[in-house]
């Protein structure tokens, strides 16, 4: 079990959906909605809870959509 | 375990690892999907952030898609005239030499028109720091051929490929100003992975350091694609852009200031 949790938030209104976000993230983490948002763009959701807040996706963001929160495991919940 | 994790525990304030900095303005980007400008702005944005500069920066901004930057960053910004931003950003810093001045400038402006501006505010080593966004095309009037475009490469007005015999080679500025003695850091980065982005900012870090140490002007240019001008998908565009302008533009730092 991994040692840190994390998860983002993603603005759908601003995502453009450009899905540069997507091959970038190792847990497979972000999928491109069947749903548009207001501007008519498939946006960028989290799929998943396997994210451990990595910030790749949040980086490679052009439009800075993407906010990303991390906590660590303790020990405890980790073994 | 005894306390569940659920989204909600997890978003709080102080879990926060990463989001937009508060010095790009809450307006959405005028930037096609996928466009490496919204990167660039925001790195920079975050490097004056952290180095804590915003009320002693004045950019300038160019003529391109980028444009309109001065709606897009927090901070003082002065329009200049096509590839006039060098000239403009030379007249601001040596009026307020304490003030930290830099230019954003495409490809269309820095290396076509503004050409002579570039090269010899380069050459007379002014104080500041341009950020150059190559991405070989002119993007905001329709994908015409640009000075940095490659050979063969289709655009609007080469519709059958750059003929380099008529229409000459894509022009290297990183390369050609890197020779003059008037700049001491010129690199060439790129933001389409999550590690050219964080080794762009550790160059704009580098170039904003250079110009409060007083050490001569500082050059990034930052590779870049255009999918709307290239008539790709970001993600086509990237994987175009590794295969094909990195060959022509490879990336890394070409002058390391003297320590």
């Amino acid at each position: 079990m991994a040692k840190v949790k994390g998860e983002i938030v993603i603005n759908s209104e601003r995502c453009k959906g450009c899905e540069l976000c997507v091959p970038v993230c190792q847990q497979q983490t972000i999928a491109m909605s069947d749903k548009l948002n207001s501007k008519g763009y498939h946006y960028a959701m989290s799929i998943n809870d396997e994210c451990n807040g990595c910030i790749n996706c949040a980086l490679v963001c052009p439009d800075g959509v993407i906010s990303v929160y991390r906590v660590k495991l303790k020990d405890a919940a980790v073994a | 375990m005894e306390e569940e994790l659920t989204r909600e525990s997890i978003c709080q304030q102080e879990n926060l690892v990463y989001s937009r900095t508060p010095l790009m303005t809450p307006k959405a980007l005028s930037y096609c999907p996928g466009c490496g400008h919204g990167t660039a702005h925001r790195l920079i944005m975050e490097v004056i952030e952290e180095m804590n500069l915003q009320s002693q920066t004045i950019g300038v901004a160019p003529v391109g898609c980028s444009v309109l930057a001065y709606d897009f960053l927090d901070i003082d910004m002065q329009q200049a005239a096509h590839g006039r931003a060098p000239a403009v950003a030379t007249g601001i810093k040596r009026l307020l030499p304490d003030k930290f001045v830099f230019t954003y400038q495409g490809d269309g402006d820095l290396a076509a028109i503004g050409t002579g501006e570039t090269i010899h505010a380069c050459n007379r080593g002014e104080n500041i720091c341009i950020f150059f966004v190559n991405n070989g095309i002119y993007g905001m009037t329709g994908g015409q051929m640009a000075p940095t475009t490659l050979p063969n490469m289709k655009t609007a007005t080469s519709p059958y490929g750059r003929d380099v015999v008529s229409m000459g080679y894509p022009l290297k500025i990183t390369e050609m100003i890197a020779m003059l003695p008037g700049t001491c850091f010129v690199t060439r980065q790129s933001v389409h992975t999550p590690a050219n982005v964080r080794k762009t900012k550790k160059a704009i870090q580098k170039a904003v350091q250079c110009q409060l140490d007083k050490k001569g002007l500082s050059f990034v240019e930052i590779v870049s694609n255009c999918n709307s001008g290239w008539k790709m998908t970001p993600l086509e565009s990237n994987k175009w852009m590794e295969e094909n302008m990195f060959p022509v533009f490879p990336l890394g730092d070409i002058k390391v200031p003297k320590p």
